[in-house]
């Protein structure tokens, strides 16, 4: 098939689906709902793939034009898809692991009453998410953009009748959207900058410090504004500091919805879109000291976090915002490749790793706490060997996928800002622990507290038995456990196979090393030093000695506050809510009793009262409920006009 | 049929089929809304007919298409003068879509005095159509004195409780403003005629003050009256108050006219009107009523968040909507003012009357069931009537102004457009971006979302009727979200045509 023909292909025929399965999907039967779901991502797959291959191959970019979305004079917004090689990564990564989390679904939702509502929601993700990638100027990006977040608020609230889920779908897109508000202004210099929104042209005109149409030099204050304003929405929606709230509590969605959504792709974007306009961000050398810093503090900060957490969902969610974090280092540090680089074997081994905790949860009837977890290596060898695999693979253990990610980003570091470094290489040390302790406190020791009291965090209402504990823990069926197997695979050798990633999409970068040199750099060295600090503190902390453990963190009094302040998620949630959410319900509140209901209506309007009752009682008078008042109303109303008209008129 | 006759049908034939139901007996409610829906979807069909016929690249001598022009009172120039531009086309198709699905929306809540009800729409459809079809100032303002009288008996006969103490608001604010406009036009009408130009007629008064310009303190002045008068219908914060009584109070089909319709009148006032008649005063007034529609926007926003009544909400969501409108209408730079924020002000007048008569008819429907607008007595409502919540969640959704849909096209046109202009003003019109979702969510949740109550009688979900009537508006949402080029392909030449028929003098 020719791809400048049916490119638009791939973002439609998940959408397709989300059609078929939203329309009738709740009178089909579930297989066939499961069919139609897993079969638009699947076949978006192969294309994505095929084309994969024709473009490595030829070189050539393939581009598909299908229609106007805008079409006004010097303001033209198409439906115009671009498949380079970044687009193109990132269409077989998410078309890759998506299709794997839709069959994965399949397994996990089989009892869900609203099976054919959450495929229709992941297919409608689907096709959003590859208009972002694939959009060739920034306001179609925006849409998928827009689009992504829409999603990710409904499967967030996906179990609506718990109010809380309600809630954090709702937090999500709020704070998302602040983000947008950045990104919308972004877009806004970009046209009245760029004067145009194609994102190809953006890049050549600020590689080159001119806008190409006018000849005009791109201005400072552009130059600076853009490409920070844009991150702004990049900050949102991939759940940087300071707009990371939304993330963790977006773990009320399913668990499948945090694999794909919450981890391996749509949080991704804001990386893609730093990427995508590699060159705007490169022009800014204050911003994109901006970007790395946020990045390297998040990513210590989250993980400072995810070391305390009880609940396996939102250790993994501070885990994938620490993890953005570093991929907005490398972006920061300009290596837009190797950011690209961490982003697809993140999208491996946190996929993975989010399917196994699903598993888990799965198999305790929505148990998520880990405290009442501990000993399931017994019952579930095959998903705790598949676990082992993801958290080797993200702490960085060598030859794995995360460890040549990770440590090209640290090199970069390493070479160009020390402090970043040092930041990111403790980062490194934390990363270790926490997956370590979370292996640790679910699969290894002794089952503890099964059944004491229901999960605080447990997804409600939508399994009558999910408070049950009672009946064997049982490993999950096969349907969820091949897609974990795959992503085991990958995470195992996608560093390795992918070793040329970084210098496909980012044709300035340079490789350091080979796939063995990377072993015995320095960087490489430390970086395994790292992984096996972290490995051993966890195991001595939560295997040999927990009370050492306990005499750290509750009787050492520096020990004490660090641990309040991390298990406390260092209080945003509620400065936010003490400085923006309550004073603007008090404010509203305020002005609507004080401006709207008294000074305008009761002050200004203080005539009104009274002419309403002079008023009033002559419209009494019309409720008869005679029509030939009402017509005598309307014709008398429009003589006497006329009469006016006239007598002033005339009398002039 | 050729397209003045099918344009004077158009306007005429919903008050004809009004003076018709005068034959009727009161009491065949059925035949009576029967006859009434026929007659509104075949001005719908004629409509359509216009919109095919419509040539974008007409270059007549007026900017009016499908123009009659009758002598009416010859002595003062006042004539029967109908036309439409790619403006006022799309405003009439509104108005003429609008009116049978507030039919269709009244089947069952309307129970008294059917045939009066049906009659008092009818005329005010002639009268709404009438405003954005004239092209003769005089008729303009018969037009628009007409429509008010059938809109003041829907609110004050067919309303819920405090139905009197609104439709007397509404009365009294739209009555100071048209009287202050009638003063205006007189002086206009003079000074033209002191020149030797005696007509109401649009192109005439365009012309004659190209020629025959009106003083900077004249300008000011006229132009005051006229804003006030558009200001309230708008309406522009702080004249705005009379909006929240008139649309909770109105009945289902007064609050998607009031919504979808009326209120476009206020800004297409200023677009036909207070612009192009007086455009140093309109520069002057920029600051202005920039400032209070940026107000507008935030202030709407703030009011969404704490109310508890669903109509009252989506009352002041309309203040926050259409104080954007406002802001792209008086986007002006050095340049003049802009034709891209312009285009978007028009587009997000077209999709509010979509998605905002949309939201109307959605709490309408759910009234008739539970009789409870408070948001409180709501809530697990997902559960109970799955299809009432899609449809709920699609149309908030353009509303908010997701891409895709309609909303979002008006919206970025029109901070695009002002961007250019006034970069502080789009920044500060943004902001409802993150308000609007944040009240619209709330909205949302607390209807819909959570536990339903068990002991709550059954609610019956969205039946054929209400899904016939919801339909082509949600099918507009989509529409009007990504394929805009159809509806702007009309639009754009107009504005760029309106902005020739001016000149602003400091711009030189």
């Amino acid at each position: 098939m020719n791809a400048t023909r049916w490119m638009f292909l791939i973002p439609i025929l998940p959408l397709a689906g989300a059609m078929l399965n939203g329309f009738v999907g709740r009178r089909l039967p579930r297989s066939l709902v499961a069919l139609v779901a897993c079969g638009g991502p699947i076949a978006s797959f192969c294309l994505a793939v095929l084309w994969f291959f024709e473009l490595r191959s030829s070189g050539d970019e393939l581009v598909n034009w299908l229609g106007d979305w805008f079409a006004l004079a010097g303001l033209d917004v198409p439906f115009g898809f671009r498949l380079d090689n970044l687009s193109a990564v990132m269409a077989v990564m998410i078309t890759g692991v998506g299709s794997l989390i839709h069959v994965y679904s399949v397994g996990y939702m089989s009892k869900d009453a609203g099976y054919a509502r959450y495929f229709t929601y992941l297919n409608l993700f689907m096709g959003s998410m590859l208009i972002l990638v694939l959009a060739d100027n920034i306001v179609l990006l925006f849409l998928g953009w827009e689009g992504v977040g829409l999603c990710s608020y409904l499967l967030i609230g996906f179990w609506y009748e718990d109010e809380a889920n309600a809630r954090a779908g709702k937090k999500a897109f709020i704070v998302n959207r602040i983000g947008d508000f950045g990104f919308l202004l972004g877009i806004l210099l970009i046209y009245v900058t760029h004067g145009t929104f194609d994102l190809r042209q953006i890049n050549t005109d600020a590689a080159g410090g001119v806008v190409s149409a006018s000849g005009l030099a791109i201005s400072d204050v552009a130059k600076l504004w853009i490409p920070l304003l844009l991150f702004i929405g990049a900050t949102g929606k991939s759940a940087q500091i300071p707009l990371h709230v939304w993330l963790p509590d977006a773990m009320a969605g399913p668990t499948p919805v945090s694999a794909l959504i919450h981890a391996a792709t749509m949080v991704t974007s804001g990386v893609y879109m730093v990427a995508r306009l590699g060159a705007v961000y490169s022009a800014a050398p204050s911003v994109m000291l901006v970007v790395a810093v946020i990045g390297v503090v998040t990513a210590l900060v989250a993980g400072f976090i995810a070391m305390s957490q009880y609940d396996i969902k939102k250790v993994l969610a501070y885990s994938t915002v620490s993890q953005l974090g570093y991929m907005f280092l490398a972006a920061g540090l300009g290596a837009y490749g190797i950011a690209i680089f961490h982003l697809v074997t993140h999208a491996f081994f946190k996929g993975l790793l989010f399917l196994g905790a699903g598993a888990v949860i799965h198999s305790l009837h929505h148990e998520q706490d880990m405290r009442r977890m501990g000993g399931l290596r017994k019952e579930l060898p095959v998903t705790f060997a598949l676990m082992l695999i993801g958290t080797l693979a993200i702490a960085g253990c060598p030859l794995l996928a995360g460890f040549y990610s990770k440590d090209a980003i640290l090199e970069q570091a390493m070479e160009k800002n020390l402090i970043l470094w040092a930041i990111g290489a403790a980062t490194a040390v934390l990363t270790s622990f926490y997956m370590f302790r979370l292996l640790a406190m679910t699969f290894l020791g002794e089952r503890r507290g099964a059944g004491a009291h229901a999960g605080d965090h447990a997804p409600g209402g939508h399994h009558d038995d999910h408070h049950a504990h009672a009946g064997p823990v049982k490993e999950a069926p096969a349907v969820m456990l091949a897609p974990m197997a795959v992503l085991a695979g990958l995470s195992i050798c996608g560093g390795i196979v992918f070793h040329d990633l970084p210098a496909f999409v980012d044709s300035a970068h340079v490789a350091a090393h080979g796939v063995l040199g990377a072993l015995v750099s320095p960087s490489g060295l430390l970086g395994t030093v790292f992984f096996l600090g972290g490995a051993w503190a966890a195991w001595f902390f939560f295997v040999k000695s927990p009370a050492t453990r306990e005499a750290v963190a509750s009787r050492n009094p520096a020990g004490r506050v660090l641990w309040r302040f991390s298990h406390g998620k260092l209080f945003v949630d509620e400065l936010y809510d003490a400085l923006v959410v309550r004073p603007l319900d008090v404010l509203s509140q305020i002005f609507y009793l004080l401006v709207d209901r008294l000074l305008i209506d009761v002050v200004l309007v203080s005539g009104t009262s009274f002419c309403a009752r002079v008023v009033g009682s002559t419209l009494r008078l019309l409720q008869t409920g005679r029509v030939p008042t009402y017509a005598g109303w309307l014709v008398g109303g429009a003589v006497v006009l006329l009469i006016v008209i006239f007598m002033v008129l005339n009398g002039r | 049929m050729d397209g003045e006759t099918a344009l004077n049908l158009v306007i005429f034939l919903p008050a004809a089929a009004g003076l018709a139901l005068l034959l009727l007996p009161g009491r065949l409610h059925g035949l009576i809304r029967g006859a009434a829906l026929t007659a509104t979807i075949v001005t719908f069909a004629l409509s359509i007919g216009l919109l095919r016929n419509f040539d974008p690249a007409a270059d007549g001598p007026t900017p009016f298409q499908f123009v009659t022009s009758i002598e009416w009172i010859p002595s003062l120039g006042i004539g029967y003068r109908v036309g439409l531009d790619g403006i006022s086309l799309f405003l009439v198709l509104l108005t003429t879509l609008i009116s049978p699905i507030a039919i269709l929306g009244s089947w069952t809540g309307i129970k008294e005095r059917v045939r009066e009800f049906h009659i008092a729409l009818l005329f005010l459809e002639t009268g709404m159509i009438g405003v954005f079809a004239a092209t003769d100032l005089a008729l303009f303002y018969v037009f628009w004195e007409v429509m008010l009288i059938p809109m003041i008996l829907l609110i004050g006969i067919w309303g819920s409780k405090d139905r009197i103490y609104a439709a007397v608001k509404f009365f009294v604010y739209t009555m100071v403003g048209s009287l202050l406009m009638f003063l205006a036009i007189l002086y206009l009408y003079a000074h033209l005629a002191s020149e030797g130009v005696e007509s109401f007629s649009l192109t005439t008064i365009y012309a004659g003050l190209l020629d025959h310009p009106l003083s900077f303190p004249e300008q000011v002045t006229l132009f005051s009256a006229f804003a006030l008068s558009f200001a309230i219908k708008v309406p522009l914060f702080p004249l705005h108050t009379w909006l929240p009584d008139a649309h909770t109070e109105a009945p289902t089909a007064g609050s998607v006219v009031l919504a979808g319709v009326l209120l476009k009148m206020g800004t297409y006032g200023f677009i036909r009107f207070a612009i192009p008649f007086f455009p140093d005063a309109a520069v002057a007034a920029v600051p202005w009523i920039s400032w209070l529609a940026i107000i507008g926007i935030i202030f709407g926003a703030m009011m969404c968040l704490v109310q508890e009544d669903m109509k009252r909400l989506i009352a002041y969501s309309s203040v926050s909507h259409l104080g954007l409108v406002m802001v792209g209408l008086f986007a002006y730079g050095s340049s003049g003012f802009n034709s891209k924020a312009v285009v978007g002000s028009i587009y997000q007048m077209l999709s509010h009357g979509v998605s905002t008569g949309a939201l109307f008819l959605l709490v309408g429907l759910i009234y008739e069931r539970t009789h409870s607008r408070r948001i409180s007595d709501y809530g697990g409502f997902a559960k109970i009537v799955p299809r009432f919540a899609a449809i709920f969640f699609v149309t908030l959704l353009a509303s908010i102004g997701l891409p895709a849909l309609s909303g979002f096209v008006g919206e970025f046109l029109i901070l695009t457009g002002t961007f250019e202009t006034n970069r502080l003003y789009a920044v500060l019109a943004a902001t409802g971006i993150v308000l609007g979702a944040l009240y619209m969510l709330n909205l949302y949740q607390r209807v819909m979302l959570g536990k339903a109550d068990e002991k709550r009688p059954a609610v019956a979900d969205v039946n054929f009727r209400e899904m016939v009537y919801m339909t082509p508006l949600i099918v507009l949402m989509v529409l009007m979200g990504i394929r805009s080029p159809w509806f702007t392909r009309l639009i754009e030449p107009s504005v760029e045509r309106w902005l020739e028929t001016f000149r602003v003098a400091a711009a030189g």
